[in-house]
């Protein structure tokens, strides 16, 4: 039965390997580059031919194939960008190379196996086959397995965590930097203990001949000490964290009125930033008063709201508190800026506020990190439609005096059309003419 | 009662021989056998997550090569892959879909699914469910709703896309994003008919774990699997219903102009009419299902690792009662944790930080059940299976993914890490990674009980070593990339400077994606072709204690032949000191293993105790 399955097996793949081949022929002339494939196929063939005589046909043919594969793939970039509108041709040819090579390499490995199989059952056969052999094998590679998972694990610490690391620029940050790093050590020591043992445990107590399992159902103390110290780590993680966490968010009510208010509002897929303007206050906003010359839906009925401006970018005066009013024009946005360790969700319907201290300036910074277009970025972080992935705003802190001269350079709101807009409206009901007449006064 | 009304029913069959001729259709399609419904669902369950596979593949390869055209993209997917390159919002959907799919058709459904259907009866000693009936129905709906969720693809604005935690207004304003038009409406649907499919399955699997143990099976005497497999039916009992209310409060909101999520909105320069809802209450009643959601799907894997790495080791499992403890703590605390996924929402502090408290203490009875894993394997006598190679998988993803936890459930740490990719690489690694390992160990462990048939072990060690490297070579440089801020559900690294170092690790998470993606051909062949060619399974292949092994190797209605056995032990008698063999089934008396019997086995017997002691006094000199 399983035979006859075999040759069935072998000739559906034989014709499978004549189609490619069929394809191959025409564009086998055209091979240039690629020579990394061409070995692979080589090797192949060398496989193929150790394992059995019979395949060599076979693999030739395969490796040749493969070349003009490889070949081809070269040629279908120029092709695709000639022809927009139309899918060449040689787009499915390729599809179909890169599937007869998958089909080569299980044919390598149903080889492997095959040999592996033969030399098991020669050694049966010799009476010298040791049944735990792939036993000790399995557990010789988890053993290395944890020196590759160790080295690994250093590598990307030091070569990814390097690209990654950078020092908070605020005030709050620097102490959620620490708790970060306490953490990490912490779970890198627990990480590196506990696999140490579980690799070299699986290692040490593997299959033996005549070995035997030492029959351990519990023992209280032990599992005691296990849930004690794990508890009592948590217990300071948590203490350090819940203080920190209420330290960033719980500021006294004078602190958040002494802060620079600023709003940044996120809609589908920009942001907007609002200054309060001369009187510190940032006027009312109601969503129904959205048009398109006010798209911001300020209303403008408070007076708070006449002097507020618009903010190109989001510039903040270095060692000063600000507090952000974080709103949303139309679904869920999140406002976040990494480097210092900022993030509030922007939800439509409701207000959320971040209040901290940056420390370092955008120059201040560059040179830090020797980059002089080095810019913090805030960007949005909770999926939001196609343009999600750049939804960005620059943000640059300043000195205090850098920061009263940028702000004298940007628009207000309540521009001169807004105001004849409103003028207008106003008319219409007299009690409200002396607002105008202030509007007048204000340019 | 039932079990004995079912068991002489049984018998009846069995006097009349072979005689009863199923049709294929109620052998095959509409079976109500649990052993049936069990591969019903891991089929299925395999399929989905083959078809998930490939959607994060596709957009793995955005993330890899974000400027290059990959024109037979376009042949496959047409105007969302227009010149060879995936759309923006296709890749959100791709996101989407994927997410949904593995969390709840794959690791819910097919996980416990498959192994509660397969294992219950068999390890409590059941002629079968407690109703077949409703076992089927559970199957059928779940069937239904995986080919709306994959109907969707079918649609002409595209399936949803407002990622798998479907966060209004953006999945109910389709204005927002075309996804959310007909796409999500098919999401929801299929979400109802899936919640609908556990709840069923859920009843079921509590019913038949309390009512139908056979004589002598007392809770402590259940093996972990069974106890996993309780805990998490009435976990997802009760919170799955909480998500089906924030479904049809959406569907509400969606289609009959409700305001239950939204307010204020101002999409695409238009007003919407809606005033006074809100969106975190959405994610409340999301994540009250959500966060009991990823121990729904872990704890079942933890439940058949245990029973796999005990079995494996020749060692009984360390700390049993613990286990059992630390998997009641689980449940128990997976209620009041939810609150971690909402630090930044706008949710009150104060309230984040209470949740951050109960999140940090969750991690105690995980830290108990990694290191109980650890001392089982002490001084055993270990066989690598395939299964047992996977279930040490599970445990280092387990460990090396939980670790990260503690950076995500610290409010403080959250503010910075908080949907960045470090977010994806934990939850990937703890919850999927470590799960489907959990699912894959179950599958090379009772493949032998489902089909009577062995599966190639070689092409399993390939295959592990495949998954678990490509795992971590995918996984554990994303920590990274969260810490330097870059979000998840970017559809590029391009547009931002900071961002386009990464574009090369990128690559190297791809490739790595790509190989272990191939390399779950080596499962799938072995699968399917193991089914009608592998070697024929003897009755116990592993030489385990549990009960299903005493059953037959050809299915029969009703499992055993003649009477269910009795219990008399608990399931973890492994290198019994004293014993001839290695393993003492549970169906074996005492009295038949009196060289190895220890007085405390007798649980205060005093008769029992008083035989051994003069069996003691003759025989042990």
């Amino acid at each position: 039965m399983s035979f006859k399955l075999n040759n069935r097996f072998k000739s559906i793949s034989g014709f499978v390997l004549a189609i490619g081949l069929f394809f191959a022929v025409p564009s086998f002339a055209s091979q240039d580059t690629v020579v990394v494939d061409t070995t692979k196929a080589t090797e192949a063939v060398a496989v193929d031919a150790a394992a059995t005589g019979a395949n060599v046909v076979d693999s030739a043919t395969t490796a040749k194939t493969e070349v003009a594969a490889s070949a081809d793939a070269s040629t279908t970039k120029v092709d695709a960008a000639k022809e927009e509108k139309k899918i060449d041709p040689q787009v499915y040819k390729n599809f179909i190379y890169y599937v007869l090579l998958f089909l080569v390499i299980c044919t390598v490995v149903a080889v492997i196996g095959k040999v592996i199989s033969i030399y098991e059952l020669t050694n049966k056969m010799n009476r010298r086959h040791n049944p735990l052999a792939s036993n000790t094998f399995q557990a010789s590679l988890l053993f290395i397995f944890l020196f590759v998972f160790l080295g690994g694990v250093y590598y990307s610490y030091s070569h990814h965590g390097g690209m990654a690391w950078r020092d908070a620029v605020t005030e709050h940050g620097a102490k959620i930097d620490t708790m970060f790093i306490i953490t990490t050590v912490i779970t890198t020591f627990v990480l590196v203990i506990t696999h140490i043992l579980l690799l070299t445990f699986t290692f040490i107590y593997r299959m033996k001949k005549n070995g035997k399992a030492y029959y351990l159902p519990h023992n209280n103390t032990i599992e005691k000490i296990w849930t004690i110290v794990p508890a009592v780590v948590l217990t300071v993680l948590v203490l350090f964290g819940f203080f920190t966490w209420r330290s960033i968010t719980n500021v006294p009510e004078d602190l958040q009125k002494s802060a620079l208010q600023i709003e940044v509002l996120g809609e589908q897929f920009a942001w907007s930033v609002r200054y309060p303007g001369a009187d510190g206050v940032i006027g009312k906003r109601n969503y129904k008063m959205t048009t398109p010359t006010n798209p911001y839906g300020i209303d403008f009925n408070d007076k708070n709201s006449w002097d507020d401006i618009q903010g190109s970018d989001i510039v903040i005066p270095v060692n000063k508190s600000v507090r952000f009013h974080i709103v949303s024009k139309d679904i869920i946005h999140s406002f976040y800026i990494p480097d210092f360790r900022v993030q509030i969700n922007a939800v439509p319907g409701m207000t959320n506020y971040f209040q901290f201290t940056p420390t370092v300036t955008t120059e201040e910074m560059r040179e830090r990190m020797n980059d002089y277009k080095y810019d913090y970025v805030m960007l949005c972080n909770k999926i939001c439609g196609s343009g999600h992935y750049n939804m960005q705003k620059k943000v640059v802190v300043v000195t205090e005096a850098e920061y009263k001269e940028w702000l004298a350079t940007q628009n207000k709101y309540f521009t001169e059309d807004l105001q004849k807009e409103f003028a207008a409206k106003d008319a219409k009901t007299p009690q409200l003419k002396d607002s105008v007449n202030v509007t007048a006064s204000l340019n | 009662m039932s079990s004995t009304v079912i068991s002489h029913s049984a018998e009846h069959h069995d006097s009349h021989g072979h005689h009863h001729q199923e049709s294929f259709i109620s052998k095959y399609i509409f079976s109500g056998d649990h052993k049936m419904i069990a591969k019903q669902f891991l089929i299925t369950g395999i399929f989905m997550a083959v078809f998930a596979m490939i959607l994060s593949i596709l957009f793995r390869i955005q993330l890899a090569w974000p400027d290059k055209e990959f024109p037979i993209l376009e042949v496959f997917l047409g105007k969302w892959a227009a010149g060879g390159r995936i759309a923006p919002e296709f890749f959100l959907s791709l996101v989407t879909i994927h997410g949904t799919i593995m969390v709840f058709f794959v690791l819910t459904a097919g996980l416990s699914g498959t192994f509660s259907n397969l294992l219950i009866p068999y390890q409590i000693g059941a002629r079968d469910m407690a109703s077949p009936f409703m076992n089927m129905l559970s199957y059928w709906m779940f069937f239904v709703a995986s080919v709306i969720m994959i109907a969707s693809f079918f649609v002409e604005s595209g399936p949803a896309s407002a990622g798998w935690t479907i966060y209004p207004p953006l999945s109910a304003v389709p204005t927002a994003i075309a996804g959310s038009a007909t796409g999500m409406t098919l999401w929801l649907v299929s979400m109802v008919l899936f919640v609908a499919s556990q709840l069923i399955g859920g009843i079921n699997y509590v019913s038949t774990i309390l009512n139908m143990r056979t004589k002598g099976m007392d809770l402590w005497k259940m093996p972990l699997t069974i106890w996993a497999f309780f805990l998490t039916a009435i976990v997802g009992m009760l919170s799955f219903p909480v998500l089906v209310s924030a479904v049809v409060l959406l569907i509400f909101d969606r289609s009959f102009g409700t305001s239950f999520y939204l307010s204020d909105l101002v999409v695409q320069g238009q007003i919407l009419p809606n005033e006074g809802g809100s969106p975190i209450l959405f994610q409340h009643l999301f994540w009250f299902l959500g966060h009991p959601e990823v121990y729904i799907v872990v704890m079942p894997a933890l439940g058949l690792t245990s029973e796999v790495i005990s079995t494996n080791s020749r060692k009984p499992i360390f700390g049993y009662h613990a286990m059992v403890y630390s998997l009641i703590g689980i449940t128990v605390l997976s209620f009041i944790v939810w609150g971690h996924h909402m630090f930044v929402t706008g949710m009150n502090p104060f309230l984040g930080g209470v949740f951050m408290i109960t999140t940090l203490i969750i991690a105690v009875p995980s830290a108990v059940k990694a290191f109980n894993y650890m001392a089982t394997l002490w001084r055993g006598n270990i066989r690598f299976t395939p299964a047992m190679m996977f279930a040490i998988g599970l445990v280092s993803f387990f460990i090396s993914g939980g670790l990260t936890g503690l950076f995500l459930g610290n409010a403080a740490l959250d503010i910075n890490l908080h949907d960045t990719y470090f977010v994806v690489a934990h939850f990937h690694l703890v919850m999927g990674s470590a799960s489907i390992f959990g699912m894959l160990c179950g599958v090379y462990h009772w493949y032998p009980k489902m089909f009577g048939r062995m599966m190639n072990t070689k092409l399993g060690y390939l295959h592990f070593w495949m998954t678990f490297i490509g795992a971590y070579l995918v996984f554990f440089p994303m920590h990274f990339m969260g810490i330097d801020g870059v979000p998840r559900r970017y559809y590029a690294f391009t547009e931002f400077a900071f961002m386009e170092k990464w574009v090369s690790v990128n690559m190297l998470i791809t490739w790595a994606a790509i190989v272990a993606g191939l390399g779950q051909v080596a499962f799938l062949f072995n699968f399917f072709y193991s089914i009608f060619f592998g070697e024929r399974a003897p009755q116990n292949p592993w030489n385990s204690n549990t009960l299903e092994w005493t059953t037959p190797v050809e299915h029969i209605h009703g499992n055993w032949p003649g009477e269910i056995p009795t219990v008399h032990r608990w399931p973890y008698d492994y290198s019994k000191p004293g014993h001839h063999e290695d393993f003492i089934p549970q169906s074996v008396p005492f009295s038949e293993t009196m060289s190895s019997n220890f007085l405390h086995d007798f649980e205060g017997n005093e008769e029992a105790e008083r035989i051994q002691t003069e069996w003691d006094a003759q025989n042990k000199k």
